[in-house]
């Protein structure tokens, strides 16, 4: 019998503890090194793709390799518009948090790219299930910025009429499914969702949506699975900002994989790209959007990104990172990182980006105003709360007629 | 009209709705090209093909999910869990998502979906073939919960909940598949086609949701019941001679009220019994509600009879399930003169 040392649990370190940027197993590869295969190609010949980066602009800025997207020059400036007017809605939200307007918000800072040029790759009729994150879906299509912060301030336009947390939106119009607080539940749904498209013969896509902490939960499974056995028309997207709250990904099962090679288990293929490169990000969804329509099934695509602000307004990550690690982060700012190639390839200026900047914190501002005066967490108009006990069932049951009663309605 | 079984009645209420709206789908585990494990499904696929009646993986989470996103497309899903006592990797999507998606996107998307699982005991099931989970879905607002007691109501009660809007609960016990059974385990199995409530039609029919039923007309006390413990009861008031009125509630959520406090009224006199287990348990909402609504005129306290605390055992099967012995003699505690 051989001698054993005692046996130690491993729990991996976050990355504070060395003071510096989170650890990659896996190196970045090089902007342009990365292949496209055909929409067709059979899963397992691209199954190294799961762990490259499929990476466009170069730090120079410039479009290189075969991912680079064939894009005219309004499409792209269009893009650099919806991030930067997602920006300045976060910036603008924050403030009224502080303010008190509002009990909560969540920042996508630094993960801009990841759905304003995902939603470009979507038709009228396809649906995302989002997770809490992905408030550029909704601004990079031109939905109204004002529906948005009535819901953030459960003011008497909110459609939600106030029953729902900040940032859990919900635009069925806008292809955007209601959030849910539970995290990963959407993942199944949306593979339910692409299934009722396939069963119906529909031609419309669904794309779930979750993040590296909560790859953990089952439904992740259970909808990696689905997506397996039935091979419907989804995008399964998980959006790598390294941190779950205060919980690195390593602790989510990153520390020696990629979350794009799981997809391999279940034979679905899979893509690993820089998700702070717009056109990148682009090339990928267009990618994964075309397999999909052409009923050739389910598609990962794990988006190596950075959250960069606090998890939410109820977060301080300098008690769990370094300033450092949040600066050096390599993949750069998705905004700076098209705008510089657009101004390389003379189609954009810095004053055009002040220009454009300030614009978009004017509109801000008075979308604002005009959200304000509907009503906000503490004052103006509001609900009646009888609403509360409509839309528990459809038609409201003698119970629920009782309770509201009781209440006084 | 044809005799079923409570199995060929709930086949049948899936099959009239296949066949009318093509949006009705039905998917589980063995559900598809076996038919069910219970038989439940059985030639489902053969005549709506794989893509209406389908197997799934062995996931209850996904099972719901996708029948969650489904619903939002605008299908018509009827997900069967195996069994009630495997639901509970299912609970965070029928709780958290599919009863609260009306009320939180404010109609923006709905789960008009029904979730079909065998529940209850009596079948030396142990314990995890014979839960009664039915409180832990009648404390969620937004879900309605339904358990018939006999074919006739199945078939009807079924269709009601797949054309519902709402998302629908359907327990259906497993010890009625095959015949009525009273808790006399001691005695033959009779099957459903000696019962008058076999008889079901073929075609199309609803049975209301929220709408409870007297089973048997009494004056000494009201008894409130439903699954199996309809039987039950009925044996009970046979075996005592007690005039029981019998209350079949067919629906927990949304109660039907106004029946149950006609009868307690009447009869000033009240037992409640189910086979789920006592604390906590939907009896203490039962309970709690006659006490309120009907206390001037109530002449005993109101009684339970249900399983007890403990996780359902095998060998004891019959000191566990609440027989016709144990509500008989709650029957004579209630109408007992002082």
């Amino acid at each position: 019998m051989a001698e054993h040392t005692p046996l130690s649990l491993h729990v991996p370190a976050p990355p504070t503890e060395e003071g510096g940027r989170q650890s990659s197993s896996l190196p970045f590869s090089a902007a342009g090194a990365v292949r496209r295969p055909p929409v067709d190609v059979d899963p397992r010949e691209i199954r190294d793709l799961a762990f490259e980066l499929i990476r466009v602009l170069d730090d120079d800025g410039n479009a290189v390799g075969e991912w680079a997207p064939e894009l005219d020059v309004e499409t792209k400036r269009n893009g650099l518009r919806a991030m930067m007017k997602t920006r300045a809605f976060d910036s603008r939200m924050m403030k009224m948090q502080r303010q008190g307007m509002t009990s909560f918000y969540m920042q996508c800072t630094g993960e801009e790219a990841v759905a304003c040029a995902f939603q470009s790759a979507l038709r009228k009729g396809d649906m995302n299930f989002p997770t809490y994150r992905q408030q550029g879906l909704l601004i990079a299509q031109d939905w109204p910025v004002v529906d948005m912060m009535n819901q953030i301030l459960s003011n008497s336009a909110d459609r939600m009429k106030g029953r729902q947390l900040p940032v859990m939106y919900s635009a069925r119009e806008a292809g955007f499914f209601s959030i849910s607080g539970n995290l990963g539940t959407q993942y199944i749904q949306a593979v339910g969702w692409a299934m009722a498209s396939a069963i119906r013969n529909d031609t419309k896509i669904a794309a779930a949506w979750i993040g590296d902490g909560s790859t953990a939960e089952s439904d992740f499974h259970a909808a990696l699975v689905f997506a397996s056995v039935y091979q419907p028309p989804v995008i399964l997207n998980v959006v790598n900002n390294q941190w779950a709250i205060s919980s690195p990904q390593s602790i989510a099962g990153g520390e020696k994989t990629t979350f794009a090679a799981r997809a391999h288990g279940y034979a679905i293929p899979a893509l690993r790209v820089d998700g702070n490169d717009y056109l990148a990000v682009r090339a990928a969804s267009e990618w994964a959007a075309e397999r999909a329509r052409r009923n050739l099934g389910p598609t990962m695509i794990e988006w190596v990104t950075y959250r960069v602000a606090p998890h939410s307004t109820s977060d301080d990550p300098s008690k769990y990172r370094s300033k450092a690690e949040e600066k050096g982060w390599p993949l750069g700012d998705p905004i700076e990182r098209l705008k510089t190639h657009l101004i390389r390839t003379g189609e954009w200026s810095e004053e055009r980006s002040v220009q454009l900047a300030a614009e978009l914190d004017a509109e801000m501002s008075a979308a604002a105003s005009e959200a304000r005066a509907l009503g906000t967490l503490h004052d103006g108009p509001r609900l009646s709360p009888a609403t509360m006990f409509e839309d528990v069932y459809k038609d409201m049951p003698r119970h629920l007629r009782e309770q509201r009663q009781q209440l006084g309605y | 009209m044809p005799s079923r079984t409570m199995i060929e009645a709930i086949r049948s209420a899936m099959d009239v709705s296949m066949e009318r709206d093509e949006r009705v789908v039905v998917f589980g585990e063995d559900v598809g090209f076996f038919g069910g494990v219970f038989r439940c499904t059985e030639g489902l696929q053969k005549k709506y093909g794989a893509s209406r009646c389908f197997d799934t993986p062995i996931s209850e989470t996904g099972i719901v999910g996708a029948a969650v996103g489904m619903a939002a497309y605008g299908l018509r899903p009827i997900a069967e869990i195996q069994f009630a006592d495997y639901m509970y990797p299912a609970y965070d999507q029928i709780v958290s998502e599919a009863a609260r998606l009306r009320f939180r996107s404010a109609n923006d998307f709905t789960a008009s979906m029904v979730v079909r699982m065998p529940c209850g005991g009596g079948i030396f099931g142990a314990q995890t073939h014979s839960q009664s989970p039915e409180a832990l879905f009648t404390h969620v607002a937004g879900l309605k919960t339904v358990i018939p007691s006999n074919p006739h109501d199945a078939k009807g009660l079924l269709i009601a909940a797949i054309e519902d809007e709402d998302p629908v609960i359907f327990l259906e016990p497993k010890r009625l598949y095959n015949g009525p059974f009273d808790g006399h385990y001691d005695r033959p199995v009779v099957p459903w086609s000696k019962h008058p409530l076999s008889d079901v039609p073929d075609e199309h029919y609803t049975v209301p949701i929220g709408k409870a039923v007297v089973r048997r007309e009494g004056s000494a006390v009201t008894v409130l019941a439903y699954g199996t413990m309809v039987h039950v009861a009925e044996a009970a008031a046979q075996d005592t001679g007690i005039d029981a009125e019998i209350i079949d509630l067919r629906t927990l959520v949304p109660l039907d009220i106004d029946t149950i406090v006609q009868s307690v009224e009447k009869t000033g006199r009240c037992v409640v019994i189910h086979e789920a287990t006592r604390t906590s348990g939907f009896g203490a909402e039962l309970a709690a509600q006659v006490q309120e609504r009907c206390f001037y005129h109530l002449e005993k306290p109101v009684l339970r009879v249900t399983g007890w605390d403990t996780p359902y055992p095998h060998i004891h099967e019959w000191d566990y399930f609440p027989g016709p012995k144990r509500v008989g003699e709650a029957l004579v505690e209630a109408t007992a003169k002082d």
